[in-house]
């Protein structure tokens, strides 16, 4: 059997398929395939998600002196005006908590886009679901790239305020770098899970955004974990919040906050049972998606 | 082993592959009818609740956009589809362009497909017509010097000079068609499918773009028109199927399928103007 795969032409102008199969639904075995095909295909078209995504960004901000350093400012005041207030009624140091605060509030404002974005991926990109056939994971994956811009340009406040508090960074805070990396992959899945099933049904996005604004509360994003010891009661805050686990792993590298393996293996086992169940959504809908948009 | 086979042909390994072919086989599409609040998840849950009860189980309307079509393209076929508003036209393009997963039936299509099924597809209004260029190579997954190749192109088909630096927002009509159309007839692809709005064009541009798809079916290739103006279709095409309520009416040659779905004054006035051969 050659390598040269039957349906891609090197040298020609195009690399889409020439070839397709479409036939009606046939079980699982064929939804796995084209879950596949999908995927492949998909990645195979990363310049184009790379483009959308910072396409997204530049026209939002077009004709905007500051563009998307809006961002970084209005978060910028958001976490100095809360990390005074807070230390205070905290009753913590302010060279402690802002650094806390900072990296927190960032990383949550990420994560919360990752979730909004990700229900409306399909139900966002209508036209061009109607419009041509191309893989689905495209949308999927373009969502993640214009959050991920959006955090690049507010990791400008956490390293300014980690400079000006003295943190101190060691070998220990790359152990964040698989973390993110995690997480990437987790936005991923949850986009094509929610997503579709958000395309289906139009009041899971509402649901969600609820069921966001009430974990910012009871996660600890602007409170540390360790002001439960002692409530008994309120430790299940915590220990059934998969966003704790998933917080934990990226954030205390950072902090120099010591991490136990139990922390990871939650956060891989959540991970992992949201990206087989998304994958076996995902092969099930992707087929009826095109009807729902 | 007939992936080998496959493999070895001759015109495979060249990257010429000149036989273009579109098979559609009993597709059938039900088309779910959500509505606002049929669409709503309480009423889903609810609705499998009563169903226990006995109450009717039927909460899933569904519309029958198309049964059981059937029909086979080779290269050189020009089919014109032809029926009534609402009678599946555009959804049967949308099948073929590999959009819409048939719910029933199988297709096929061997060669590189491109559909026009809307002037704005993939564009994006508030980038100019070279940044829209640009995008395209990137839909097609082109290479950055094979996206040089593309703008060129566009920009000679198109001829819409200094306004390709504008943003698209700003064009009339006519001129988004001529980038949509030029885009994407830019490197022929072998199956072409396009939605009636293509006719909005003004003359001097349909001139050339039929010049343009003469010289792609020329080349052994496939074109599939949807369209209500008989005098397009007996012009571009020369095989027509006739769609009514999702069902197939009329295969045929233009003019047998015009003579039939045309009232006869109408045929009469089109046959003066284009005798039948």
């Amino acid at each position: 059997m050659t390598k040269a795969a039957p349906t891609m032409q090197r040298d020609g102008a195009f690399r889409k398929p020439v070839h397709f199969h479409l036939s009606s639904d046939r079980g699982w075995k064929q939804r796995f395939h084209l879950a596949w095909t999908d995927l492949r295909e998909g990645m195979h078209l990363w310049r184009l998600i790379a483009v959308l995504g910072f396409l997204d960004i530049k026209l939002r901000y077009r004709g905007s002196a500051l563009g998307p350093f809006w961002l970084t400012i209005s978060m910028g005041v958001q976490v100095a005006a809360m990390a005074f207030i807070y230390a205070d009624l905290f009753h913590t140091d302010i060279h402690s908590y802002l650094p806390f605060l900072s990296l927190s509030l960032i990383a949550w404002n990420y994560l919360n886009a990752l979730v909004t974005d990700g229900c409306a991926c399909f139900i966002e990109s209508d036209t061009v679901i109607k419009g041509m056939r191309m893989p689905f994971t495209v949308h999927a994956a373009r969502g993640i790239v214009r959050n991920t811009i959006i955090l690049g340009h507010n990791i400008v406040i956490i390293i300014a305020v980690f400079a000006i508090m003295g943190i101190h960074q060691s070998l220990y805070s790359l152990m964040a770098v698989p973390a993110f990396a995690l997480w990437l992959v987790d936005a991923f899945a949850f986009s094509l899970l929610f997503g579709a099933l958000c395309a289906r049904f139009r009041d899971v996005p509402q649901i969600i955004s609820a069921v966001m604004q009430i974990a910012f509360f009871v996660t600890p994003v602007m409170w540390n974990s360790t002001i439960l010891t002692g409530h008994r009661d309120a430790l299940f805050l915590i220990r059934f919040n998969p966003f704790y686990y998933l917080f934990e792993i990226l954030r205390a590298p950072l902090l120099g906050t010591p991490l136990t393996v139990t922390i990871w293996a939650w956060a891989l086992i959540i991970s992992g049972l949201l990206i087989l169940f998304s994958w076996i959504a995902f092969a099930r809908t992707r087929g009826r998606i095109a009807f729902w948009v | 082993m007939d992936r080998l086979c496959a493999n070895a042909r001759p015109d495979r390994l060249l990257g010429l592959n000149t036989m273009a072919n579109l098979t559609a086989s009993n597709v059938t599409i039900s088309f779910p009818l959500y509505h606002s609040d049929s669409r709503s998840l309480k009423k889903t849950i609810l609705g499998q609740a009563s169903a226990r009860f006995g109450r009717d189980t039927s909460n899933r309307p569904v519309v029958q956009a198309l049964q059981d079509i059937s029909f086979s393209l080779n290269s050189g076929d020009r089919l014109g589809l032809i029926g009534s508003n609402g009678s599946g036209k555009t959804t049967l393009l949308r099948v073929l362009s590999g959009i819409y997963q048939p719910t029933g039936g199988v297709l096929s299509a061997e060669g590189r497909l491109t559909a026009l099924l809307d002037p704005g597809q993939g564009m994006n209004h508030q980038l100019t017509g070279r940044e829209n260029i640009r995008l395209r190579g990137l839909y097609l997954g082109l290479s950055p010097s094979e996206t040089l190749g593309l703008i060129k192109d566009v920009e000679d088909f198109s001829e819409l000079g200094h306004f390709l630096d504008l943003p698209v927002r700003n064009y009339s009509s006519g001129m988004t068609i001529r980038l949509a159309f030029a885009m994407a007839t830019a490197f022929p692809p072998e199956i072409l499918l396009m939605d009636e709005w293509i006719l909005a064009g003004d003359a001097v541009f349909m001139e050339k773009a039929k010049k343009r798809v003469e010289g792609m079916v020329r080349h052994a290739d496939i074109l599939v028109l949807a369209s209500h103006s008989p005098s397009i279709l007996v012009e571009w095409c020369n095989r027509l199927l006739w769609i009514e309520n999702g069902q197939i009416k009329g295969d045929g040659h233009p003019m047998d399928i015009l003579e039939r779905y045309l009232p006869p004054s109408a045929f009469r006035e089109l046959a003066k103007l284009d005798p039948v051969p």
